[in-house]
């Protein structure tokens, strides 16, 4: 219907609903779900899908390292310390005999298992806060948000440190302090959403007709949070696991026998010179893992948002 | 302008505040008794007890909190559990070494990230774009201090250019600088390209097109100019995160930094040390952070109202 | 007279992920020296995408002008290099756009972005260019014109930013005048103003200009003439009076019949038009507006209706046209 407002003798009359845009420039839809058409689209990107079976297969190896290790990860062996690869140990030993290659596959059910655990804490913190102090509004509200402006006036390494320093350095003290990190981002996120929806005709209705809180909360806020968070979360994901190999990297998270990858780089500093096997393949390791999921990350990102970058 | 300067400064205030209660909060719960710490296992009960008296441990907390703040604000930091050398000096001791590489790494990031960025945008979708994008996410993915340990690998121990640890001037700058400033150039380069490819789509640059502006105007005044707004902040923030973030590089390449000495303190517990390394980087930050506010009310004039 | 632009078999295509989009299919129109030309049409009938491809400026990775002519004072501008087509823009011919507020450039000020075509195409110094925009505002109606050159477009209301757009577009007396749906983002009675503006500035300019719109109002205050676009097509072409007294295209009709009337006694439900517009990706073999048309036979669907004259300067694409004359007459 085309946009009225005035009829031929000049006159105003108000103006009715108007005309048909974004359907018009391309045509029906054909009635396909949000959902249907964003993995559409992520299947056409080859990046993306690339991240995906990267990830797949990572998880995979790691999921069955009881099968595929060769060796016992914490077994000892003075006999053959600092050998590099070969057809035994086809990653190398490190300087007490251990297979780097087992070490590998087991460590990273340590990296990925903190990095998804760090993540699903931030996310349920995040939002579990965000939606409730938007929804409460007032008061409650304004401290909460303060509060969770002062965390990002914070350098995170300096918040996580902080934490890592009362708690004491272990791989679950790296793993509270990621979660709690990621939740102020999250909060805002969920926040926003629950803000905006409450300004919503369709909200402010429901509410008019009797419709519980609680259940407007789950139909109208949480389907439109869902895609953000999703894409940061797995952008989180990567993250995570590269800050936890990088605190035990540090001496600050899995400590010492433990596989996981950034206990290995760091004591595979010691030995730079003389074994530098021992820092090669556990980084490599970090490194694949996160290419992969930032992959998927931008794969999603670009899915959802059709401006078609 | 004068106002909303003031309204920021006052704001600076209360994060500060609120910085640390939180520092002073951490050392309270952090187990482990100073005292103890302080004076080693001979100490006599006398001992011990005087020192409480003059830290001060046994009064109340909300008096503790005021001296410590009386403390800050005169420069006093606190002293460290070892050794009894007062935080702040040795803070500032490590805070050239720091400003170095960040400035370093900093210079590094603007260099290669912004160009790579541009370069992509003017060949959107095109072949180069892919591979600088494809370039800028592995360097995103890879672990700085992995990263660094493989540089040290290959030219330090295989090919013997670069030294391995400490060392001073110029040159042993190189590898640090790159290994830290790799990942904020690629996060550079990938925000110059959306940023630019944004601003390409407004309508403001198709009515410059309409106005028959030569494509140098249209580039310089209304594309570069509006697409840098972005980009200009994110730089403020990361020199600010340069500075006091470059933990992993400084304990690879053994350089005495803020980063190293935070981590030598958190490993030996000297709180008073970690205190006040929390409370000088928050600091820090939450400076960088307004310098980058006001910059931007600068040369964004949508902004300057508010 | 001469006509001042004449384009000819125009066609236009879009290459999307979901395929291609026919956006203008052959269309002709032109216009003489002084002539107030109305395009109507809803949104994706290509009336936009046919006037920004007159000045070349469609982003051409995704759209492609396939043929066509288009010839301003007898040079084909599709022909002319880029330095060249450069130099008709904005000096000889201007074009306004929808929504002033990112029409603007946000970060620079109103006097600046004036100034620029002024010293771009004029070759003024600052101190020239700087009067004129005093004048040039003055001009449009924006009071304590010299106090506001510094002024940033946010600091402006929506009817005073369009006002600076056509400022703009006026200030190095162009030619031809493209306004492409310029009072749709405004209020109804910011909206009169601007049309009114526009309407005094051209005629006492004696500038050409073609309006775009999709409000018959509009059209009936301002136009000439009018052309109506569907799908990419001109469907009907007539003297504006002519066009409201008579219309022959059933779409032209049912725009019309969607109107309310201030002088209708009893309460007429409002009619609109059933059905889905085109899909641009498959345009039927015949009628585009054939599923949606109450005169539809089945030569409708089958053969593509090509413009014809009913009379001198009446013109329609339907095949039915002899049904429909008079319908609108008799329903009233």
């Amino acid at each position: 219907m085309p946009n009225i407002t005035s009829n031929g003798s000049g006159q105003k009359t108000p103006s009715v609903i108007s005309d048909l845009s974004g359907v018009a420039e391309t045509g029906a839809y054909k009635g396909r779900s949000q959902w249907r058409l964003a993995w559409d689209r992520y299947r056409r990107n080859r990046l993306a899908i690339v991240g995906l079976l990267l990830l797949a297969a990572i998880i995979g190896l790691v999921a069955c390292a009881p099968l595929l290790a060769t060796y016992d990860p914490n077994a000892i062996d003075y006999n053959y310390v600092r050998k590099p690869p070969n057809s035994q140990h086809i990653f190398g030993t490190d300087n007490i005999g251990r297979d780097i290659y087992s070490r590998v596959l087991w460590g990273g059910r340590d990296s990925l298992r903190v990095g998804m655990l760090a993540v699903v804490i931030s996310i349920i913190g995040g939002v579990a806060l965000g939606l409730f102090s938007g929804y409460v509004g007032g008061f409650v509200d304004a401290v909460i948000q303060r509060f969770v402006d002062l965390t990002f006036a914070f350098p995170n390494i300096l918040l996580l440190l902080s934490i890592v320093a009362i708690l004491g350095p272990n791989l679950t003290t790296v793993l509270i302090a990621i979660g709690i990190s990621g939740i102020p981002g999250y909060s805002r996120l969920m926040r926003g959403s629950v803000l905006q929806a409450l300004n919503t005709e369709y909200v402010l209705s429901a509410r008019l007709v009797g419709a519980k809180d609680v259940r407007i909360m789950f139909r109208h806020i949480l389907p439109n949070v869902l895609t953000p968070i999703i894409i940061y979360g797995t952008l989180g994901l990567g993250g995570g696991i590269m800050i936890t190999a990088g605190l035990s990297y540090l001496g600050l998270g899995a400590q010492p026998p433990a596989p996981e990858w950034g206990a290995m780089l760091n004591l595979g500093r010691t030995y730079m010179r003389s074994a530098p096997w021992m820092s090669i393949y556990p980084g490599l390791a970090v490194s694949l893992a996160v290419l992969a999921i930032n992959l998927i990350g931008d794969g999603l990102r670009d899915a959802f948002d059709p401006k078609n970058r | 302008m004068f106002q909303f300067l003031l309204r920021r400064l006052f704001g600076l205030v209360l994060v500060l505040l609120g910085i640390s209660f939180l520092v002073f909060a951490i050392s309270k719960v952090t187990p482990g008794d100073p005292v103890k710490m302080m004076l080693g296992n001979r100490a006599t009960p006398n001992d011990i007890a005087r020192l409480r008296l003059q830290l001060h441990l046994d009064d109340p907390l909300l008096v503790q909190y005021t001296k410590y703040m009386w403390g800050v604000l005169h420069g006093d930091l606190g002293r460290s559990y070892r050794g009894q050398t007062p935080v702040l000096q040795e803070i500032l001791l490590r805070v050239p070494a720091s400003i170095e590489l960040g400035t370093a790494a900093f210079l590094f990031a603007l260099l290669v990230g912004l160009p790579a960025g541009l370069i992509a945008a003017r060949n959107h979708n095109g072949l180069l774009d892919g591979l600088v994008m494809l370039f800028a996410q592995v360097a995103i993915s890879v672990p700085e201090f992995w990263l660094a340990i493989v540089i040290v690998i290959v030219f330090g121990v295989q090919l013997g250019w670069i030294p391995i640890t400490g060392g001073v001037g110029l040159k042993s700058l190189i590898a640090p600088a790159f290994c830290l400033g790799i990942g904020p150039a690629a996060v550079l380069a990938r925000l110059t390209r959306s940023s630019v490819l944004e601003v390409l789509q407004e309508d403001y640059v198709r009515t410059a097109r309409a106005k028959g502006l030569r494509n140098v105007l249209i580039n310089y005044r209304h594309i570069m100019r509006n697409a840098l707004i972005p980009v200009v902040t994110f730089l403020g923030l990361l020199f600010a995160g340069l500075i006091g973030g470059a933990v992993f590089i400084e304990a690879v390449f053994a350089r005495p930094g803020l980063g190293r000495f935070a981590i030598l303190a958190i490993n030996a517990r000297d709180m008073p040390q970690v205190q006040g390394i929390v409370m000088f980087g928050a600091a820090l930050y939450v400076l960088m952070n307004l310098l980058v506010d006001i910059l931007y009310s600068v040369i964004d004039p949508r902004i300057r109202i508010t | 007279m001469d006509n001042l632009l004449e384009v000819r078999d125009l066609t236009v295509q879009f290459h999307t992920t979901e395929g291609i989009v026919h956006a203008v299919n052959h269309i002709s129109l032109s216009i003489e020296k002084g002539e107030k030309l109305g395009i109507v049409g809803e949104s994706g009938s290509g009336k936009t995408v046919s006037m920004l491809s007159i000045l070349r400026l469609l982003p051409l990775p995704p759209g492609e002008i396939i043929s066509g002519e288009v010839l301003f004072s007898g040079n084909d501008l599709l022909k002319l290099s880029e330095e060249e087509i450069r130099k008709v823009r904005g000096a000889r011919v201007a074009m306004i756009f929808q929504d002033p507020m990112t029409s603007l450039n946000p970060v620079l000020p109103v006097g600046l972005q004036i100034k620029e075509a002024l010293k771009t195409h004029l070759n003024f110094d600052e101190k020239q260019a700087r009067t004129r925009v005093v004048e040039l505002l003055n001009l449009v109606g924006i009071p304590s014109s010299s106090d506001r050159l510094n002024d940033y477009p946010h600091q402006f209301s929506g009817g005073m930013r369009q006002r600076v757009m056509i400022a703009m577009a006026l200030s190095c007396s162009p030619e031809l005048l493209i306004a492409d749906e310029p009072t749709t983002a405004l209020d109804v009675t910011i909206q009169a103003q601007i049309i009114d503006l526009v309407k005094r500035l051209t005629e006492k300019l004696g500038m050409t200009v073609i309006w775009i719109t999709h409000d018959l109002g509009v059209v009936a205050r301002l136009a000439q003439r009018v052309l109506v676009m569907y799908a990419g097509k001109i469907v009907e072409q007539a003297r504006v009076i002519e066009l409201f007294h008579n219309p022959h295209h059933p779409y032209t009709i049912a725009l019309l019949g969607s109107l309310p009337r201030l002088d209708e006694t009893t309460a007429v439900k409002l009619v609109s038009i059933p059905g889905q517009p085109p899909d641009m990706l498959s345009l039927p073999q015949g009628c585009a507006f054939a599923s949606r048309c109450t005169f539809v036979t089945q030569r409708c669907n089958k053969e593509f209706p090509e413009l014809h004259g009913i009379s001198p300067e009446h013109f329609v694409a339907c095949w039915e046209q002899e049904r429909t004359a008079g319908v609108w007459q008799r329903g009233r």
